[in-house]
């Protein structure tokens, strides 16, 4: 994501290392000017011996872009990422670099937290239809009807239609399971 | 409900800040306490410079070299409670372990010899082994700094000092990567459980009270808000007594196993909460005295002396130069001050200095205190050498000969 947004802004000479075995070496090899981080990663400590004591990264690193910027440091560690900035570097250079790497983390993160939802929206509502299946197997109820006794029922309780549809499933199973399987 | 926001990392000793929300101590106090789990120092830090967390359980050495600008972004901070005495140990890959003499208890018993003998196994293995160490500033690398110079070895030249996070430390010896580490728990017992590694040396036999980790907070932060920072210590105080007890400590190890926390067996969790150490895969186990402190013996009490400590092994390792300002703002991070005024009145007993000998006890002893007598020590370095925080360039010209 951050790649691609680099890319889009016109940064061109982009490398991605991953953050475990070599990469260390890698970097050196690379000698990047400025290190975007994922602080989530435990590999940061690694990453900053590096940085204090490598002869290929020899020249000082600021971490962020600018460490009076209080602010958007606090949005860059929400955000969950962290920039190594090459000493020299014009950090009007850099700041947009960040910037650019803190929305795309934040939209990454949204993205995610979406796909997660939509998941787990989607195998509720596969519980359901199979409760209802089972209830206008069982009950001979129309879908309508098999589905307005889920719901009442979750009213009456307090609870969520596809807790019920679960809990009905479950019950459903131990009914129909023979005991001697269990033995 | 005052809201405060602790970062920490899953390591045994942050048992104090699991306990104190787990059972509600906090809660008692009129704290929301929300425990804000990272991966590495360096974010920890960062959340706590920046203003993202009210607190951090931190490295002891980091702590001070935050206050003294050597890590990143310089922050004046505080450390008014320490969380945790010991708890490290020092594991080699099974290769290296095999060129140690002596049987794997008689190792952990004679630090000494044990560093000696590794010392002629370097000789015979004609390259630089790799040994980890979990940060620059952290207790562990002086550990082991302090430990190698006993046998004449050199750790910025003789071996490859590396930093690499606990939880990789494993893996890496397993694969060869690297030779030995030194880490807090459960690090090492995992190691030894996977068959990767042998410990060889414990932290509660190179140093017998070595600080480990501390509660840190921001200076500003600290300052603008005593009564919250009294609650919070009154908090801390009651779980690190809670913590201590060792019938409490079966719980404490479920508790800290559990995937907010360490996500580790609580078997492993509890060898270091008992002393009961598996050193090898083999299964050699070792009953060990103050493996890790959690509240007795003042264990929680900010010793500026060993401040002091600390500071005097950055000087030893040219992390940066003496001047008397650098001392000042050193031993200053440690606020003795703040935990007196929280515990004033309190059933836990107060030292009545702040500064003492490190290393001049060689079993536990009464000093005086507000409340009658409080047990200290033992608190002897393996080299039987003595620290007074007074003397420090005296003690550096001794150590360098």
């Amino acid at each position: 994501m951050v790649e691609e947004g680099l890319l889009e802004a016109g940064f061109r000479d982009i490398v991605r290392i991953a953050a475990h075995g070599a990469f260390v070496a890698e970097l050196e090899r690379q000698s990047p000017d400025v290190v975007i981080f994922d602080l989530g990663s435990p590999s940061r400590d690694t990453l900053e011996e590096v940085l204090a004591v490598s002869r290929a990264l020899a020249r000082p690193i600021a971490m962020f872009v600018d460490t009076s910027d209080e602010q958007m440091i606090g949005a860059a560690i929400e955000a969950g990422v962290s920039a190594y900035v090459v000493d020299g570097l014009k950090k009007e250079r850099v700041k947009p670099v960040l910037d650019l790497a803190i929305r795309r983390f934040n939209a990454f993160a949204a993205v995610q937290k979406e796909l997660e939802e939509a998941k787990s929206a989607l195998a509720e509502r596969r519980i359901i239809d199979r409760a209802k299946l089972y209830l206008m197997s069982t009950r001979k109820l129309t879908e309508a009807n098999a589905y307005a006794l889920l719901r009442g029922t979750a009213m009456r309780q307090g609870r969520r239609i596809a807790d019920i549809a679960q809990a009905l499933l479950t019950a459903a199973e131990l009914l129909e399971s023979n005991p001697e399987d269990e033995a | 409900m005052t809201p405060i926001k602790i970062a920490f990392l899953p390591l045994t000793d942050c048992a104090i800040l699991a306990a104190a929300k787990e059972l509600g101590i906090a809660e008692k106090h009129g704290i929301a306490l929300d425990l804000v789990r990272d991966l590495s120092w360096a974010t920890i830090r960062d959340r706590l410079v920046y203003r993202q967390v009210q607190c951090a359980h931190l490295l002891a050495p980091l702590a001070i070299a935050v206050q003294l600008g050597l890590s990143q972004h310089k922050a004046a901070l505080a450390a008014p409670f320490s969380l945790s005495l010991n708890g490290n140990a020092i594991t080699f890959s099974r290769q290296l372990a095999a060129g140690l003499a002596g049987k794997p208890s008689e190792r952990i018993d004679q630090p000494g010899a044990t560093v000696k003998n590794l010392s002629d196994a370097l000789r015979r293995l004609q390259r630089k082994p790799v040994l980890a160490v979990v940060h620059r500033f952290s207790s562990h690398a002086l550990m082991l700094r302090y430990w190698l110079a006993y046998a004449g070895i050199d750790p910025d030249e003789d071996v490859q000092l590396r930093v690499l996070p606990p939880p990789l430390m494993t893996g890496a010896l397993a694969s060869g990567e690297i030779d030995g580490f030194s880490a807090g728990e459960p690090w090492n017992s995992s190691a030894v459980d996977a068959g990767a590694g042998e410990i060889v040396a414990l932290g509660c036999r190179i140093w017998e009270s070595g600080l480990e980790k501390v509660l840190a907070m921001r200076d500003d932060w600290a300052t603008a808000n005593p009564e919250v920072v009294d609650r919070l210590l009154l908090t801390l105080d009651e779980a690190a007594t809670w913590c201590d007890l060792p019938e409490n400590r079966q719980k404490l190890a479920r508790l800290l196993s559990s995937d907010s926390y360490l996500a580790t067996p609580a078997e492993r969790i509890e060898r270091a909460l008992f002393g009961k150490i598996r050193l090898t895969p083999a299964g050699d186990t070792m009953k060990v005295d103050n493996f890790l402190l959690l509240h007795r013996r003042a264990a929680n009490f900010p010793w500026r002396s060993q401040a002091l400590w600390i500071y005097s092994q950055f000087l030893r390792w040219g992390f940066l130069e003496h001047s008397p300002e650098a001392e000042r703002m050193a031993s200053g991070v440690f606020r003795s001050d703040l935990y007196r005024r929280a515990l004033a009145g309190g059933p836990t007993p107060l030292p009545s200095a702040s500064l003492k000998l490190e290393g001049s006890l060689s079993s536990e002893r009464g000093v005086s205190s507000d409340k009658g007598t409080l047990s200290l020590g033992p608190d002897r370095f393996f080299d039987g050498r003595v620290f007074d925080p007074a003397k420090i360039g005296e003690y550096l010209t001794q150590i360098a000969s």
